[in-house]
């Protein structure tokens, strides 16, 4: 658990955190459903590679600190981590990438704090943002959507988007062809909505929408992307329902990053930073709402300041999204607030019951305190 | 008024004199273990580093640069920046007796403070004028306070968490602050 500064009362709840962990892996269905129609097998690939990771540098761990393996791997969340890693990760990415992030994140960010519960930071993210850093080039090629893809061109099937992760499992690999020689392109990446949106360079936003493909043959936010993010929202909400999280740091996050935006959306000129809509339905906006920002541990504790805190990273967000040199913001936003929460916390510490807000008794307590005495 | 939002949101966070130019990193890690001597040594720091900026501009260019002795640089920069902490010293000595208990050994220390001479150099290649410098080293200042407060906050936080043996008390604070660095790597290309 974190330390919670928060007072009394506490209510408890039946949930366990394996119970909550499981509820929130089966949350991201919907979102890894969409992304595996519409960028093909690689984020369910990178999921399972993440898993194995996250499980054995996770057993690793503990055996070296000498504490029960099977306790800490029951409760789900190294697993959670991975999946949420996993999904982050573009599909298609070579099978190092997820190893390196899983194991920095698993090792380095989780468990060299003390596990789950005390890691200041959401490890995921960490892992994210290290491999963003260290390898862009692999860590910004997406595939395209599977209607973008020339017409004679096939997306990669299943076995074959195991064979581009794993090129060990390729047989032209062994054999000593290289990829060049065998003349074969295996995927087609191409740029995500919020990468081609920053190239506009003198369109108005309608005019922009008609010539790129992306927007066009999309419905609001770009082709694939939209579903994703409706994906998520929909596995979000069903974890709202479920009381996992409350409705603070979502809202204020997606509040504050569509308030930006309306406010330099400037009606569709040619030098618009993107709609509201663009905004909330692109990237890994709902992905972050929903389940990166709403970790309990790295976190605000209080409701007031996770409204705080999710309106803060929908601000960042939508500052680096704009004038920053990354694709998209959320796990430096993310981050940056994860580092900021120990405060919010600090300045939002609900009163005590019974006692103002300076810590003085009340004369009602003190009177009840009194009888009580007596 | 372009170019001074630029220097200071370059200050502040692009360039962040701790985490992103890893200056000033002694007072980061040695006054970041509670939160309220964070915040006084933030408040000393800020003032401390404004007005060195400043007084160094005008000892740059009004002494040094007219007499051709640019190669003392370095060595009048760290005296202007000693007379400016202890006149800083003496000033809170006399006029608020409490803060300066509370501020204790932490005063004298902002002289060895490597922001301080940082900024003071920087602003000569630069090649900042007087307000630009004056602004730059505020707006350096706030950036270390940003930082000190908030990594203090965190490590208040650090100190209930279960870490393995050998990465307790500077060991954890250090990864810490190298995977804040990592955050603040997402600041590149504000400005």
């Amino acid at each position: 658990m974190a330390l919670l500064k928060l007072t009394s009362p506490h209510a408890h709840s039946a949930q366990n955190t394996a119970r909550v962990m499981q509820l929130v892996i089966l949350a991201t269905i919907p979102g890894l459903f969409a992304l595996t129609l519409f960028f093909g097998w690689g984020s369910l690939i990178n999921v399972t590679l993440s898993c194995m990771v996250a499980v054995g540098s996770e057993a690793l761990v503990i055996r070296l600190r000498k504490r029960p393996i099977m306790f800490y791997l029951k409760d789900y969340s190294a697993i959670l981590t991975a999946v949420l890693l996993g999904i982050s990760l573009p599909p298609l990415a070579p099978w190092w990438i997820a190893v390196v992030g899983t194991s920095f994140a698993i090792i380095i960010a989780k468990n060299l704090y003390g596990g789950l519960g005390y890691n200041p930071f959401n490890p995921a993210m960490i892992g994210y943002v290290v491999l963003l850093i260290s390898f862009p080039v692999q860590m910004t090629a997406w595939p395209a959507p599977a209607e973008l893809y020339p017409s004679d061109m096939q997306v990669p099937g299943l076995w074959h988007s195991i064979q581009i992760v794993l090129p060990l499992l390729n047989p032209d690999t062994l054999s000593g062809v290289s990829e060049t020689a065998s003349g074969t392109i295996d995927a087609y990446t191409a740029a995500t909505p919020l990468d081609t949106f920053k190239q506009n360079t003198g369109l108005l936003v309608d005019q922009f929408y008609k010539k790129e493909l992306f927007f066009s043959q999309g419905t609001w936010a770009g082709l694939g992307w939209e579903w994703v993010n409706i994906g998520f929202l929909l596995g979000g909400l069903f974890l709202l329902y479920r009381k996992i999280f409350t409705w603070h740091a979502p809202l204020g996050m997606l509040l504050s990053l569509a308030l930006c935006s309306v406010i330099f959306y400037d009606s569709g000129s040619s030098s618009s930073l993107g709609s509201p809509l663009f905004h909330l339905l692109s990237g890994a906006t709902m992905f972050g709402a929903f389940f990166i920002i709403t970790d309990p541990v790295t976190s605000a504790t209080s409701n007031k300041g996770r409204l705080i805190y999710g309106a803060l990273i929908g601000v960042l967000i939508f500052i680096i999204r704009s004038w920053g040199s990354y694709p998209d913001a959320i796990a430096f936003a993310v981050l940056l607030m994860n580092f900021a929460a120990p405060l919010i916390d600090n300045y939002t510490m609900p009163r005590t019951y019974g006692y103002s807000k300076s810590g003085v008794k009340s004369n009602k307590k003190r009177k009840e305190d009194q009888s009580d005495a007596r | 008024m372009q170019e001074f939002a630029v220097i200071l949101i370059s200050a502040i966070f692009v360039n962040n004199f701790v985490l992103v130019q890893f200056l000033g990193l002694c007072p980061f890690m040695g006054v970041s273990s509670k939160l309220e001597t964070a915040i006084g040594m933030a408040g000393a720091t800020t003032f401390v580093l404004t007005i060195a900026a400043m007084s160094s501009y005008m000892v740059n260019n009004w002494i040094l640069v007219p007499l051709n002795i640019e190669y003392l640089k370095t060595i009048s920069f760290i005296l202007v920046i000693a007379v400016v902490v202890q006149f800083t010293k003496m000033f809170i000595e006399k006029s608020s007796p409490l803060l300066y208990r509370v501020l204790g050994v932490f005063l004298p220390l902002i002289t060895t403070n490597c922001a301080v001479l940082g900024v003071a150099l920087q602003n000569t290649t630069k090649a900042h004028t007087l307000s630009e410098s004056t602004l730059y080293g505020f707006g350096a200042a706030i950036g270390f306070s940003l930082v000190l407060i908030l990594f203090s906050a965190m490590r208040e936080r650090l100190t209930v968490a279960d870490v393995p043996e050998p990465f307790k008390g500077a060991a954890i604070a250090m990864i810490t602050a190298g995977l804040m660095s990592l955050a603040f790597m997402g600041f590149g290309g504000l400005a």
